[in-house]
């Protein structure tokens, strides 16, 4: 199935009845998919005006406690920015596809990685932070729908799944979860009853809740900020996810990269392989939170050198040399404008460590 | 003795946070009224904008949503079909839905969305201190139109009612004054129909009041209503555009 | 009998009131309230109608009429 209609379908399984988008390439059929099957299943598509209302509509629905969605590609996702600080700053659970495509600007619409930095480092304005789970096949895409939607409930954060267009348009095998079902989703926004905009049905007891970011008294908002990063320490200890790849004592290169980079740096890691060149990699599989001590701890005592992959002029550059903190030099690597590299680009500056 | 007249249960016991002599409040216990009129503030819900109104999740006595600059319908869009069995209205000043939130006003509209708009136009942006507004005057003087709107350079300001109004989908749209008694009085009859048609599922209302803004045009509150009616009325005619419950 | 009142707590003392009672029977208090306002009052209780429209055109909800 194509990536981007398997994270749709994922996330109808999931109990999303709610989706509100605009038209990007390359994303147009998780779209144009979410408008056939939603109604087959009594949910909500609309389609909106602009990124911009997609992501406003995306807020008030997340207010009233309800599982929805949006998805959008750079440009577009650039424009949600101001939204999705606002989900953060109200604490709302929502989940967003980036669909990446080269940029900056309008930029093309070949598969890129140009929005680590925004989504990672805070696109939008303030202190807060996005869990951000970056998908490397189709498989992994659809998976990451459900877990997506269940850390946004968690945490009551907005959670974005990062992948490209060339995840989205790449079509591969898919083992979906059950999906759940119409009792399970009636049930599931209770777990927001106690702040969520809901009819009053307690009776005497009136609520008054308020889906709100503003804090006018500066103690007070410094008091919230200070309660959201709580959140986010709970989240970097429980929600790093990575993956090992060939890590062992033998390294003498160790690969850090994330998304599709990871699968061509895994061909060429196999090619050395058969060169009898030992490499390892460590793919973070969740960009936010990093993990930091995996990649330190993934440092071999023959490790030369850490090498980073990315289609992009070096943004989770910046995190591998936090992590590797001088430890042994970090080498980078990158293709932009929506070039992707080959297996065999990559098994040449790999070679030349050697 | 009875109490004829008295704070609505659907406003909190928060002072207001307007300029003396605004007519924000009347705005506000309008809705208050018709909501408790209408026995629906268990499942109210109202969305407030950017601008002087800001703090109305505070003063309405029902969940509130408060939305970035101009998103208010959107919001409300996403609240409405989330919660379809709750009734949801924006409140929106001039800035916030004439200027930045046009997109998200006229779609919704467009689309015909269930919700109820009210619109407070006092032709100026009162929040950040008396800014040029989309519905401000020719000529007239504002922190960002010094010199008055030039009308050549800045263009002329717009009537959002007749903008809606070429729509084919909203089914109620009014504009009122809020400035005398008489007119609030009248005033209160849109407000309720709006509510009352919202409460029906009945389509997009949309209720445009005319204000003041005493504190930014310079003027008492009671020479500013003298003004608005003076130089606002005019421009900005009072009167039903639609009412597709009346046919 | 009709009366009209006025917590001292909304009022702004914008005057709204006092124009629009047609008995003209509210002014400013020479009191000020906690926020500094001269605050409105009915001087004059016994001619009260209870038309209501010092409530009507209150923009702080201040008044309660009753009857």
């Amino acid at each position: 199935m194509k990536g981007n209609e398997a994270v749709a379908e994922a996330a109808i399984r999931s109990g999303c009845r709610l989706y509100f988008a605009y038209p990007i390439t390359p994303q147009s059929e998780l779209i144009e998919y979410m408008a056939r099957m939603m109604p087959k299943v009594n949910g909500t598509f609309l389609q909106a005006e602009s990124e911009v209302s997609a992501i406003n509509m995306v807020y008030g629905a997340a207010g009233c406690g309800k599982r929805v969605m949006t998805s959008s590609s750079s440009p577009g996702i650039s424009l949600k920015m101001e939204g999705i600080s606002y989900i953060a700053g109200a604490e709302l659970p929502a989940v967003i596809v980036n669909v990446q495509r080269g940029g900056p600007g309008l930029g093309d619409i070949q598969p890129a990685q140009g929005d680590y930095y925004q989504a990672t480092k805070g696109g939008g304005h303030g202190d807060y932070r996005l869990i951000v789970m970056a998908p490397a096949s189709v498989q992994e895409f659809a998976d990451m729908a459900s877990d997506a939607f269940d850390l946004a409930d968690k945490y009551r954060n907005p959670v974005m799944i990062l992948a490209d267009g060339m995840l989205g348009q790449m079509m591969e095998p898919v083992e979906f979860k059950e999906p759940l079902t119409d009792a399970e989703i009636e049930e599931m926004p209770k777990q927001h009853d106690s702040w969520c905009i809901r009819p009053n049905e307690d009776g005497d007891k009136k609520h008054h809740h308020e889906i709100n970011s503003l804090e006018i008294d500066p103690v007070v908002l410094e008091q919230h900020v200070n309660n959201l990063y709580k959140k986010y320490a709970e989240i970097e200890k429980n929600e790093i996810s990575y993956e090992s790849y060939d890590v062992s004592d033998d390294n003498e290169v160790l690969c850090v990269a994330w998304g599709t980079a990871s699968r061509i740096v895994k061909s060429a890691i196999n090619e050395l392989k058969k060169d009898g060149k030992s490499v390892g990699m460590i793919r973070p599989i969740n960009v936010w939170p990093y993990p930091y001590e995996a990649i330190a701890k993934a440092i071999g005592p023959n490790v030369k050198k850490v090498y980073v992959f990315e289609l992009n002029t070096g943004q989770m550059l910046d995190d591998v040399k936090i992590a590797v903190a001088g430890k042994v030099p970090v080498e980078f690597w990158g293709k932009v404008g929506g070039v992707v590299f080959t297996p065999a680009e990559i098994k040449e500056k790999l070679e030349a460590c050697f | 003795m009875e109490k004829i007249a008295y704070r609505p249960e659907s406003l909190t016991k928060t002072p207001f946070t307007y300029c003396p002599g605004c007519l924000h409040g009347v705005a506000h216990r309008l809705i208050a009224e018709a909501v408790d009129e209408q026995g629906l503030i268990n499942k109210m819900t109202g969305v407030a904008p950017v601008g002087c109104s800001v703090f109305a999740y505070k003063f309405f006595n029902f969940d509130m949503a408060q939305a970035a600059h101009g998103r208010a319908p959107a919001v409300a869009t996403g609240m409405k079909r989330s919660r379809p069995d709750m009734h949801v209205f924006t409140y929106q000043g001039d800035g916030d839905l004439a200027a930045i939130g046009t997109a998200e006003i006229v779609h919704a509209a467009n689309r015909g969305e269930h919700i109820s708009v009210f619109f407070v136009n006092n032709a100026i942006y009162g929040m950040t201190g008396g800014q040029m507004a989309p519905t401000t005057l020719p000529d007239m003087k504002t922190t960002t139109s010094p010199y008055g709107r030039d009308t050549a350079d800045v263009g002329h300001p717009i009537r959002v009612c007749e903008l809606l109004d070429t729509l084919i989908s909203p089914y109620y749209i009014e504009r009122v004054s809020l400035l005398t008694p008489a007119d609030i009085i009248k005033a209160k009859k849109a407000v309720s129909k709006a509510i009352q048609y919202n409460k029906e599922g009945r389509g997009f209302t949309f209720v445009e009041f005319i204000s003041t803004c005493p504190t930014n045009w310079g003027l008492d509150p009671l020479k500013s209503r003298d003004w608005a009616k003076e130089h606002m009325l005019p421009f900005f005619k009072t009167g039903c555009f639609r009412d597709k419950g009346a046919e | 009998m009709p009366r009209m009142t006025v917590d001292p707590n909304y009022c702004k003392g914008c005057g709204l009131c006092i124009a629009a009672c047609p008995k003209k029977i509210i002014r400013f208090s020479e009191k000020i309230n906690d926020k500094g306002y001269h605050y409105a009052e009915c001087f004059e209780q016994e001619t009260c109608i209870a038309c209501k429209m010092c409530y009507v055109t209150c923009p702080d909800v201040a008044i309660t009429v009753e009857k």
